[in-house]
């Protein structure tokens, strides 16, 4: 649905986004991560036709950006950053612009309006100017104007910024929903979201694309992926240190004591190692174990060390 | 059909939204009180004991419009990217010339509409004598073109910046220029600085909304006013979109 191309884009001596390359079909939600000033809001700014590419093409629906802006614009709903609205109308007003400028008239505006102010729950604001709104309320407006044409293609620049926790689960429920059957491209620095709207993620740092994939195999990349961690009664920490570090599949054994005794990480050699489990279980035998589990990895982790190692590096240099 | 159907929502919506702020309304009472101030108090229009309004009443457009007209257009574009709405207006799917034209058609109405309202003045001058009503006309067309040249002049300095304010100084800046490019102290002082080289002085007095303007007042509707006026708007509303352009390339 979505392709883009070696997109770059250069704003004086600064290279803000730098040959990024992926695409994206229907059904699929592409969370996009980064630090601030990675790039993302650039890159959508591009693929919504906002911003010109210094070089590189956008081509949404078989639409090239730059050739026919229109038809391919057709296909976009876009939520900016900031989540603007026009503050000198009220929230009917402003749906019913977005509706008409979309080439939706009469019954079809109207139908239209009606399906977004219930999926955005702005009833209770609909007559009211848009300056005296709440940030949530005027987010979720400039959300509602993104899906008023019921597009093919969503682009949402950091959608639950602002908002409240139920707010924020309401829009992920609705994003992972409408993300069945359209393209979404969202950006977001909260990874938490990724989880729970993304089937996948590309993390972008300083313009360049450093990681695409699944979270699955993202999290994979994690030290923590596939660890054990577990509760020992009755040992010592130094005990059970010793014991943990004789298995050979184990990288390193990270040990705490506490007032519930002991808690213990075991890593894997090699990521996602699922021997690991049984061989602790094995070598633990005859402890008081009051809690076992196995790690998923972080993606925390992940996104840090993909991210601020490299940008760490590049500082000292 | 389309381009017009796109022109049309945007003209609605920038007309709309000049009627729920007090803009519109603080801008229609000014203008009336001026030219009911200026008409009858300083014009001393009872007193002349003319039937007619060139001199009472149109002779103050330009100036009132000098002040007025920039304080409508300031918000044009400067307002969009204060508050990020130009991003949602641009990723539309409209041409950015139908942006440009609607928003400024919406302006160049409601500066008509406040034009109208000042009929009150007509009547009175047909109530007392009997003017010719046709030369009326006429300059209430010229009138309402300056205001339209005016205001793509402040479409262009909206354009250029965020602040409403810097707008605001630079396009009265802009408009002043254009008026005083015909005034006749000035045209007589421009005789002086170019040792009455004919040619120069008519060249830049033909720059002026004045000069223009003075022929709709005795009743001519000249193609030569009409096209300097409508070319005025033409060429600040390309301006505007080049600059719109620059803004997002660079």
């Amino acid at each position: 649905m979505i392709k883009v191309e070696n997109l770059t884009k250069i704003f004086g001596a600064k290279r803000a986004v730098d040959g990024v390359s992926f695409s994206v079909e229907r059904g699929e939600v592409l969370g996009f991560l980064g630090p601030n000033g990675a790039g993302k809001s650039t890159t959508m700014r591009m693929l919504t036709g906002f911003l010109p590419p210094t070089s590189g093409t956008v081509t949404v629906g078989g639409y090239d950006m730059s050739e026919q802006p229109i038809p391919a614009k057709k296909l976009l709903g876009y939520l900016p950053e900031s989540a603007p609205a026009y503050t000198d109308m009220t929230v009917q007003g402003f749906l019913n612009f977005a509706a008409e400028i979309r080439g939706l008239r009469g019954e079809a505006r109207k139908t239209a309006v009606r399906r977004v102010v219930d999926l955005c729950f702005l009833e209770s604001v609909l007559h009211q100017n848009v300056d005296t709104l709440s940030k949530g309320y005027r987010h979720r407006t400039c959300f509602a104007q993104s899906i008023i044409h019921d597009p093919d293609i969503l682009v949402l620049d950091e959608p639950t910024d602002g908002l409240d926790p139920n707010q924020k689960h309401e829009i992920r429920q609705l994003i992972r929903k409408m993300g069945e059957k359209k393209a979404i491209i969202f950006s977001t620095h909260i990874l938490e979201e990724v989880d729970a709207a993304c089937t996948r993620a590309i993390i972008i740092d300083r313009g360049v694309i450093v990681a695409n994939g699944t979270p699955e195999v993202l999290r994979r990349k994690s030290e923590w992926a596939g660890a054990v961690t577990l509760r020992i009664l009755g040992q010592d920490a130094g005990a059970v240190r010793d014991k943990l570090s004789q298995l050979r599949v184990a990288k390193k054994v990270s040990v705490e004591a506490g007032a519930n005794g002991v808690t213990a990480t075991v890593f894997p050699r090699t990521a996602g190692d699922g021997d690991l489990t049984r061989e602790v279980i094995a070598i633990t035998n005859g402890w008081q174990i009051s809690e076992l589990r196995t790690e998923e990895g972080r993606l925390d982790e992940v996104f840090y060390n993909i991210t601020m190692s490299e940008t760490a590096r590049k500082e000292t240099q | 059909m389309n381009s017009f159907g796109n022109i049309k929502t945007i003209a609605k919506r920038e007309l709309v939204a000049y009627f729920t702020s007090p803009v519109a309304y603080v801008f229609i009472v000014i203008f009336l009180l001026l030219n009911g101030f200026f008409t009858f108090m300083v014009a001393q229009f009872f007193e002349r004991g003319v039937a007619s309004l060139s001199a009472s009443f149109f002779m103050w457009h330009p100036w009132f419009y000098l002040f007025l007209v920039p304080a409508v257009g300031m918000r044009l574009w400067a307002e969009e990217r204060r508050v990020g709405t130009l991003e949602l207006l641009l990723t539309m799917p409209i041409a950015p010339w139908e942006a440009i034209v609607g928003k400024f058609l919406a302006s160049w109405l409601f500066l008509g509409l406040a034009l109208f309202l000042t009929f009150p003045v007509v009547l009175t001058v047909n109530h007392l004598g009997n003017p010719d009503n046709g030369v009326i006309f006429a300059a209430y067309i010229g009138s309402w073109l300056m205001a339209g040249a005016y205001l793509a002049v402040s479409c262009i300095t909206s354009a250029i910046t965020r602040s409403q304010v810097v707008s605001f100084i630079i396009s009265v800046v802009v408009c002043l220029f254009l008026i005083l490019a015909g005034f006749p102290p000035v045209i007589n002082l421009l005789h002086g600085l170019t040792h009455n080289l004919q040619w120069l002085v008519e060249i830049i007095t033909s720059f002026s909304v004045i000069t223009h303007f003075e022929g709709f007042q005795k009743g001519v509707l000249d193609s030569r006013d009409i096209i300097y006026f409508l070319s005025v708007i033409g060429f600040s509303l390309f301006t505007t979109s080049v600059i719109l352009r620059t803004h997002r390339t660079s």
